[in-house]
């Protein structure tokens, strides 16, 4: 494919990459917000959800949202080094992200196990499905993320297309803050 | 095919924008199947939206021939039973909607036009819109591979209220439920990944000195119309994973015995709904702005308000989904209030159509084909507006709600926008598209003939629908009260009709496939209009402007302008004295 001149203009003055990746975001938000607000009509509507909720692993939660917003800082460290064109460096912070989305999934993982060993499973009440849809989408951004943020460490890695660097950035600090509204909602509220 | 490798990044960055022009010949599989070139990305969703359109005209052959002789087995079909009535409607309704007018109306023309009409030579993520034609290609699969497995096609409508949609015990259908649900939920994704593309397309890479105003309309209402799926379809891929799990993983998202709500899916399903119908609306609309400007050599009417209108039903167009559910059970104080959005949104919808008829008044008009859809288009259009009030009206939604009546009300708005506005856009377009005329005496057969029995079907069922028929019932011999004299004689006169009007579609089909190939040859302006899409040679090739991208001067409707000898005033040319 030759590139088309189309790929190179820049109208708004916003790199194409950039605007298209909040526009991406755009779209998730509304598809997080029908499942949030689903949640919220109905657990409006069901006071008695609060007994199925206390058995969430709120340590495990908070742990996670700090290991979400510690990744998220090592995005921002990652664009900086990719602002001063240091493409090496950059690819090593996004490599700690990447870590960060790991070591949240492995608590994850660890957490639904004891709960499915408890019998808290998919359909043992409308709240438990809830709680793994919502946060089963939110695990499958994650690995999107870092799937994505691994090709364009390897590309940082030889100093090529370091504005993806900031791309990326952008897209893991929304999942990161789909968290911190999920966390609150499944775990806190009890 | 990475953009480096040719070595020949030739035409980026050169400090003047020349076109990505010849080059390697490409071979079959990377020109039609493999091709990132819009232009082909959009004829791959224009044939492929074609071909569905097939299935959905078959399907509503299979069952209203059911319904006008009960029983009978059907020429090329065979028996309908029940379960299949409920598979053919159910089919019928969601290709017609998701595989034909968005694919057509918004992919297809949206690829086709807007690198053209903005004067680029390609969309901004080339290989993005491949993969979103590709994901739409395996969605289209998916649906019709829903046929042929155990239990058949989905038989829950097309907007699957569970629990009809998620027991099989009710829909009668197997696997086919959630073969269906995918099917949609990938569509949505494949006109997410191209909304996306057409947005930052217009936002980033207009030609120099296009500003926003000399956007052509309809670029400005197919970009409207992907951010309006965009922000309201994310609740229904939400509620689409429920449904699935629903189905498959009993959970009860929708079932009041686990403590869910059916209800939920309503509102999720049209809070997408509605909006929908404005997705496909605008496009529509801004095609028929452009033919009528063309044919009446004329500027259109207060344009500016055209596109603040139109950005206006986009925001109100959410807050009237729940007229849909006046019968579900909602608070009647709720029901109040969306009758009221309901009616104030007609109000820019019915200004929209005064200032189409504005921009004719005093033109010269030119009855070419294409100007005779876009006129169909205002007046069939108009009657499906006017009946959708009736139904708006709480009061008044009670009676007809789910009768035949709100049925031939949605049809006079769907079926002008799928086909009555496709059908202007392709005649018009067609010379820039294939390089060749259409034959305009069959143009005009197939007009009449699609037109008048199009008005034929569906005039006896808003009859048929004040007198009480309800809509999806397999065979009304079982319901005295929708026997009574003369009920059935109109069905089968709406059938034949059908019959008629599906026969008409012959003469298109030839008309198209044969000037394809070999119709006169058209010049590059054949209407002498003025976007930048008619400077490009037909059709264009590779790259669009093979003697370097345009640069804009004015806007896109300066007809008939009083310091100028030709009628018309395209885009690119410079002033005089420039
Ligand atoms: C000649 C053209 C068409 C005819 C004669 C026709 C006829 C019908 C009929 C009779 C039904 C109702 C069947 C029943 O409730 O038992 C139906 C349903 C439907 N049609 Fe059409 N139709 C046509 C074109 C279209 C087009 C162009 C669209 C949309 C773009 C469309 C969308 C629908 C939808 C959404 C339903 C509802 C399906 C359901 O109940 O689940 N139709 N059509
Ligand atoms: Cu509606």
């Amino acid at each position: 494919m030759i590139r088309p001149v189309a790929t190179t203009r820049e109208m708004t003055g916003m790199p194409t990459g950039r605007l298209a990746v909040w526009w991406v975001i755009a779209s998730e938000i509304v598809i997080f917000g029908g499942v949030l607000g689903s949640y919220i009509m109905h657990r409006i509507g069901h006071p008695e959800w609060e007994y199925q909720a206390a058995h969430t692993n709120t340590m495990a939660g908070a742990f996670n949202t700090v290991v979400l917003l510690t990744s998220s800082l090592a995005a921002v460290l990652a664009h900086n080094a990719a602002e001063q064109k240091n493409g090496p460096k950059a690819a090593r912070f996004l490599m700690l992200t990447c870590l960060g989305g790991f070591i949240f999934l492995v608590v994850k993982s660890v957490e639904w196990t004891n709960e499915i060993h408890h019998g808290y499973t998919l359909a043992s009440s409308t709240f438990w499905s809830f709680y793994y849809m919502a946060a089963g989408l939110h695990g499958l951004h994650v690995i999107a993320g870092m799937v994505i943020m691994l090709f364009v460490a390897a590309d940082a890695r030889k100093n090529k297309e370091l504005q993806r660097v900031e791309n990326i950035g952008i897209y893991w600090h929304f999942v990161d803050l789909v968290w911190i509204f999920l966390f609150p909602l499944l775990y806190i509220a009890k | 095919m990475s953009s480096t490798a040719h070595g020949h990044a030739a035409s980026v960055g050169n400090g003047h924008d020349a076109p990505a022009g010849h080059h390697h010949n490409p071979g079959f599989i990377e020109k039609y199947l493999w091709s990132t070139d819009h232009k082909m990305i959009g004829f791959q969703y224009l044939f492929t939206g074609m071909a569905m359109a097939l299935i959905g005209g078959f399907t509503v052959y299979a069952f209203r021939m059911q319904i006008a002789f009960p029983g009978m087995s059907i020429p090329g079909y065979g028996r309908v039973t029940a379960g299949d009535y409920n598979a053919l409607v159910t089919t019928h309704g969601t290709v017609m909607i998701f595989w034909v007018a968005m694919p057509v109306l918004i992919a297809a023309l949206g690829n086709y036009l807007i690198p053209l009409m903005i004067g680029c030579d390609d969309m901004v993520f080339p290989r993005l819109n491949r993969l979103s034609y590709q994901i739409f290609l395996v969605s289209a699969l998916v649906l019709i591979s829903s046929f042929f497995v155990e239990g058949g096609a989905f038989g829950g409508a097309w907007t699957s209220y569970p629990p009809l949609s998620s027991k099989s015990q009710y829909n009668l259908t197997g696997v086919g439920s959630t073969l269906w649900v995918v099917a949609v939920a990938l569509e949505f994704v494949a006109f997410l990944l191209g909304g996306i593309n057409f947005v930052t397309t217009v936002m980033n890479s207009r030609a120099p000195g296009m500003k926003l105003w000399d956007v052509p309309i309809v670029v400005w209402m197919i970009v409207l119309a992907s951010i309006l799926f965009m922000a309201s379809v994310g609740p229904l891929v939400a509620g689409a994973v429920m449904l699935i799990f629903d189905q498959n993983f009993h959970t009860g998202f929708f079932d009041p015995v686990k403590g869910g709500d059916p209800v939920l899916w309503q509102h999720l399903f049209w809070f997408f709904g509605h909006p929908e119908v404005y997705v496909v609306l605008l496009p529509a609309m801004g095609i028929v702005a452009e033919v009528i400007t063309v044919f009446s050599r004329k500027r259109l009417f207060a344009q500016r308000t055209v596109i603040m209108t139109a950005i206006a039903v986009g925001i109100i167009s959410f807050f009237v989904w729940a007229h849909h559910q006046f019968v579900a059970g909602i608070d009647p104080r709720m029901a109040n209030v969306f009758s009221v959005t309901t009616l104030i949104i007609s109000i820019p919808v019915a200004e929209m159509v005064f200032v189409y008829i504005g921009t004719l008044y005093g033109g010269s008009i030119r009855l070419t084909t294409p100007m005779l859809w876009a006129l169909a288009f205002i007046a069939e259009f108009l009657l499906g507006g006017v009946t959708g009030i009736f139904l708006g009206a709480s009061g008044a939604d009670i009676y007809f709600h789910d009768t035949y009546f709100v049925l031939a009300h949605f049809h006079y708005t769907f079926f002008p926008i799928a086909f009555i506005a496709v059908f202007a856009a392709i005649t018009h377009w067609f010379p820039k598209m294939f390089g060749r005329t259409l034959n305009e005496t069959f143009g005009k057969v197939h007009f009449w003939g699609t037109v008048i029995p199009f008005n034929c079907i569906f005039i006896p069922l808003f009859v048929l629908g004040v007198r009480g028929d309800h809509r999806r019932i397999y065979d009304y011999r079982h319901f005295p009260d929708s026997m009574q004299a003369g009920m059935q004689d109109l069905r089968v006169f709406a059938t034949l009709s059908l019959v008629v009007l599906l026969a008409f579609q012959v003469v298109f089909l030839v008309n198209f496939f044969y000037s394809m190939f070999k119709g006169p040859k058209a010049p590059a302006n054949p209407w002498h209009a003025n976007t930048l899409e008619w400077a490009a040679p037909s059709p264009p090739p590779h790259g669009n402007f093979p003697e370097g991208l345009p640069t804009v001067y004015r806007g896109p409707y300066e007809y008939s302008h009083p310091d100028r000898k030709e009628d018309y005033w395209p885009q690119h040319i410079a002033p005089e004295g420039a």
